[in-house]
């Protein structure tokens, strides 16, 4: 086999060796990447400096896939040198490497403007996970920030940075921002909503120098205008990376020249991405490495025929309520232009004709009908019938309408190449249902993200059973779903309810929002968040359950249901004691104490001495048993011990919604665990683990997670799912619906049957969130407040 | 209006609300929080009484300026007394009244014509959530009318 060597482990390189790999074996690969990172989406970095995604999100290929396909990933070595002659490469670590065949895909670095004090600490390029990194952690509230570059990353970064609290002035050399993309009218509007988002602009200013000691202090611009600053981004273009390919003798112009087979000037050696030049274009965008590297692998794997002929450049800015795209050449002389604005909504369109075909397009304030106008400019479609409706869709009976009518071969996701016929084939061959699967599936909507809606709505026309996985928001108050949320609070480190509603809600938030904000806090950072009582409902500030008369009613925990004479005859003092006026046996085997007063509450958990047992809260309720080999002649497993223990372990946390469980010691189900959220079912030789059950609003019967042999590996199966249910659940989501949303083939496959990392990560954050769990009873004793039970004592 | 002097601001945690009998009334006092510019606990008193069922409003999550009730998560505007949930409701709302704070003391203004004995002719100066006023209540039939009941915070199960 012949040994391919790959410089840049970016998305262009990579792309193109997933294409390789579709055909036979041909080559051992080795892939250099200067970054120390796995593979990653480099598109979405504004997301992750936006808050809006974890560094975990953005990665394309985890290590298993180079592993998978047998390729050599060396990161952290920068290749320095090409000796074409005799076919090696040189790393900065000393390392020559030997290859047949070379594909250099270095990409792009940032343009340095000729700026003094750029060596200062604290300027910044915008390009790698490590700066975006940087860029985070410096940032914050009290911090300024200025963006050199009013571009397209130019503002998106302006805009992370802003979202991680700093105060942002862009300074942009030109008059129009985005001027590459747009034009004066809407460069305006632009401006309009970068300023409404509380964004300084400075235009037609340029930078004279970065001043500090050695850090930066302030930016200094040419009119002698001085601007504070702690952090500076310098996004003024890009510049193809291309020493290597002048080092191995290749044709550079601006980029290394590659004709439409995407070859170089050397047959051995090839290129591809940003790093090239085709037809005296180099490109800065993603959609094109995608349509080279396909190209590219045809030609590398001796299957030269296919061609490249250009991609029609299109940007989109990626900032969330500022909605930018533009396409093609919408200056061409020659054309016609169709414009509309309306002020008031902040819209501009532009549609610019030549000859009957589209030839550009500006859409600044709604970018939602960008997908028709990319269609035409990649077809070349004859307008002349269209002409008078060009700029707004034609009125549609119903949101299925659009989808239905593109032809198959239209194009929906212009990163990747997908059309719309392999979008309906995967649906219908591969049973895809949801945009998870079909991403997995097809990789539509993996690149920069802007075909997401076009992918569900064709889901939602033709899939049968269509799940929406991008969930509802939880409330008008933090407009997000939560799953987003999740993720935002996870990477913004967010730790307190008001910090959230503050940041990223109306700063008030209400009776729906802020226990599932609780919760969440509490799940994701195991405990160890900033516990803000007055965001929790009653029952979780006093520990009980408010009754209709405003009083609550008390039930300690009685682990499996088996007590003690010596239990039963405190819990009998205690109700003579506060003459409570109702005890009763619940349907859960236990005992609840039902109107006792606030301010009696202490009183009269320190005369139980018995823990909480959680009636009151979205948390692990009781694990009901029935006797099991303990006392029944039938019984093949020690339910009651199983159940105890299992209680044991989960007790104290929360959850999602309440968590109800049963252990039985065989098959005839007497304390009903196929119709628990967890229940653990013996039998001959083991147990099964069932999940998901329920017999109240709905009935459901659990699915089967695993089989298992002993008690301890049933116990860790349910671990598994209890903190996978934690972790992925919405709030007020019973298992019984999650495990339905989810399905139980990917439950299990995500608990059970996960990588031992996997696994071990469930338990070990369980494990973490356990060991900072109390009995929240505890409180009775060190109230979190003098007056959380305490009567407040009038002054008079 | 006579001012009668309650408790210590820091009695009542920020966005919570504390019962308080007196001269006979359950009043729910609650902490708003701060805002700049002023930096200043901003507190408001009403009736402890939803006008739906009874609930005690002084229990509920505070949303802005108003606050849920626990029971059925009416939602009550704290500022007029108003019923903004559910909405066009057009019954009565809770009534409201006069609070300032003097050295972080928290007072609230009663009507000179109210500021007789209670309804158990108690003298009512310590007692939150009086036992006896609160097995009063439990023995008075439910309220008629409406029981719009948005709550999703049912939690009576064992």
């Amino acid at each position: 086999m012949k040994k391919l060597v790959v410089v840049g482990n970016g998305m262009a390189g990579m792309a193109c060796v997933e294409q390789i790999l579709k055909y036979e074996p041909r080559f051992r690969i080795t892939v250099f990447g200067d970054e120390t990172h796995v593979n990653y989406n480099r598109v979405m970095l504004s997301s992750v400096l936006a808050g809006e995604k974890a560094a975990d999100d953005i990665i394309i290929n985890s290590r298993e896939w180079y592993g998978r396909n047998g390729i050599d990933l060396r990161v952290g070595v920068r290749i320095v040198d090409v000796d074409a002659r005799a076919k090696t490469v040189t790393g900065d670590d000393g390392s020559v490497t030997a290859y047949d065949t070379l594909l250099l895909a270095t990409g792009s670095s940032a343009w340095m403007p000729p700026i003094e004090g750029l060596d200062k600490d604290g300027v910044f390029a915008f390009r790698t996970l490590d700066d975006t990194r940087e860029l985070i952690r410096r940032s914050g509230p009290e911090k300024k920030a200025v963006v050199i570059g009013g571009g397209l990353l130019g503002l998106e970064a302006a805009r992370g940075l802003q979202m991680q609290g700093c105060t942002v002035t862009v300074v942009h050399l030109m008059a129009t921002l985005m001027e590459r993309q747009l034009d004066k009218d809407g460069g305006r509007l632009l401006l309009q909503a970068m300023e409404r988002l509380g964004i300084r602009v400075l235009l037609g200013r340029s930078t004279r120098a970065i001043c500090g000691r050695t850090r930066v202090e302030r930016v200094e611009l040419a009119d002698g205008e001085s601007l504070e600053a702690d952090l500076v981004v310098i996004a003024a273009g890009i510049r193809p990376n291309v020493e290597l390919g002048r080092r191995a003798g290749l044709v550079v112009k601006r980029g290394i020249v590659v004709n439409d087979f995407m070859e170089t000037s050397n047959p051995d050696i090839f290129a591809v991405g940003e790093c090239v030049e085709h037809r005296g274009v180099c490109y800065g965008l993603v959609a094109p490495l995608y349509e080279q590297g396909k190209v590219l692998a045809a030609t590398i794997t001796g299957h030269r025929g296919a061609v490249y002929t250009g991609t029609v450049p299109a940007a989109r800015l990626k900032i969330m309520g500022v909605d930018v795209f533009s396409a093609g050449d919408w200056d061409q002389a020659g054309a016609d232009h169709i414009k509309y604005e309306d002020s008031g909504r902040g819209v501009y369109k532009r549609v610019s004709v030549k000859d009957g075909r589209l030839a550009g397009v500006i859409l600044v304030g709604d970018a939602s009908d960008s997908h028709r106008y990319m269609d035409w400019l990649r077809t070349g479609a004859d307008l002349g019938e269209m002409h008078g409706r060009l700029l707004f869709p034609p009125p549609s009976a119903d949101a299925g309408l659009d989808v239905a009518e593109m032809p198959d071969s239209a194009t929906v996701c212009g990163c990747v190449g997908v059309t719309k016929g392999a979008i309906i084939a995967a649906i219908h061959e591969r049973g895809v249902n949801t945009l998870s699967q079909l991403k997995e599936c097809t990789r539509a909507s993996t690149g920069c993200g802007s075909c997401t809606s076009l992918c569900q709505d064709l889901l939602r026309a033709v899939a049968p059973d269509f799940e929406d996985d991008a969930k509802k928001v939880i409330c008008a108050c933090v407009p997000f779903a939560e799953d987003r949320l999740r993720e935002i609070l996870r990477s913004q480190k967010l730790k307190s309810v008001q910090e959230v509603l503050e940041i990223y809600g109306n700063g008030i938030g209400c009776e729906v929002c802020k226990p599932a904000l609780s919760y969440m806090l509490d799940m994701l950072w195991c405990g160890d968040h900033e516990e803000d009582r007055s965001a929790r409902f009653i029952n979780d500030r006093v520990h009980a359950n408010i009754q209709k008369d405003g009083t609550f009613s008390v039930v300690p925990r009685i682990r499996g249901g088996v007590t003690s004479a010596a239990e039963l005859r405190r819990i009998a003092d205690v109700a003579e004691k506060y003459r409570v006026p109702m005890v009763k046996i619940t349907g859960s085997q236990r005992i609840d104490l039902l109107g006792i007063r606030k301010a009696d509450l202490p009183k009269v958990w320190a005369d139980l001495g018995m823990p909480s047992g959680q009636a009151y809260t979205k948390g692990v309720r009781m694990v009901k048993t029935c006797v099991g080999t303990e006392f029944c002649r039938f019984g093949t497993q020690d339910s009651t011990a199983a159940g105890i223990e299992m209680e044991r372990r989960f007790e104290h946390l929360y959850t999602p919604h309440k968590v109800k469980m049963a252990a039985v010691g065989c098959p005839r189900n007497c304390a009903e665990a196929t119709v628990k959220d967890i229940g653990l079912i013996g039998i001959e030789g083991g147990w099964q683990v069932v999940v998901g059950g329920a017999a109240g609003k709905s009935v459901r019967k659990a699915d089967l997670l695993t089989t298992v042999e002993t008690t301890e590996q049933a116990l860790e199966a349910a671990a598994l799912f209890f903190q996978y249910y934690r972790e992925n659940a919405n709030y007020l989501e019973r298992t019984y619906d999650f495990v339905e949303r989810i399905g139980i083939e990917k439950v299990r496959k995500d608990t059970v049957y996960a990588p031992e990392a996997v696994r071990e990560g469930l338990l070990d954050r369980y494990r973490k969130s356990k060991a900072r769990a109390r009995d929240a009873w505890q409180e009775g004793q060190s109230p979190r407040h003098p007056t959380q039970f305490a009567p407040v004592e009038v002054l008079g | 209006m006579r001012w009668i002097r309650v408790t210590h601001g820091d009695n009542i945690p920020w966005r919570e609300g504390r019962a308080v009998s007196l001269d006979g009334r359950e009043i729910a006092i609650f902490n708003l929080g701060s805002a700049p510019p002023d930096a200043v606990d901003r507190f408001v008193a009403v009736d402890n009484q939803c006008p739906h069922k009874r609930g005690p409003l002084a229990d509920g999550i505070v949303a802005g300026a108003s606050v849920v009730c626990p029971l059925h998560a009416w939602k009550i505007s704290l500022v007029d007394g108003r019923v903004e949930r559910p909405s066009g409701s057009s019954g009565p709302g809770v009534r409201t009244y006069p609070v300032r704070v003097e050295d972080g003391v928290v007072l609230v203004g009663l009507p000179e014509a109210a500021a007789a004995v209670g309804k158990d002719g108690m003298n009512l100066q310590n007692c939150l959530s009086d036992y006896a006023f609160l097995q009063d209540r439990r023995l008075e039939p439910p309220c008629p009318g409406a029981g719009a009941c948005v709550s999703s915070n049912a939690d009576n199960s064992g």
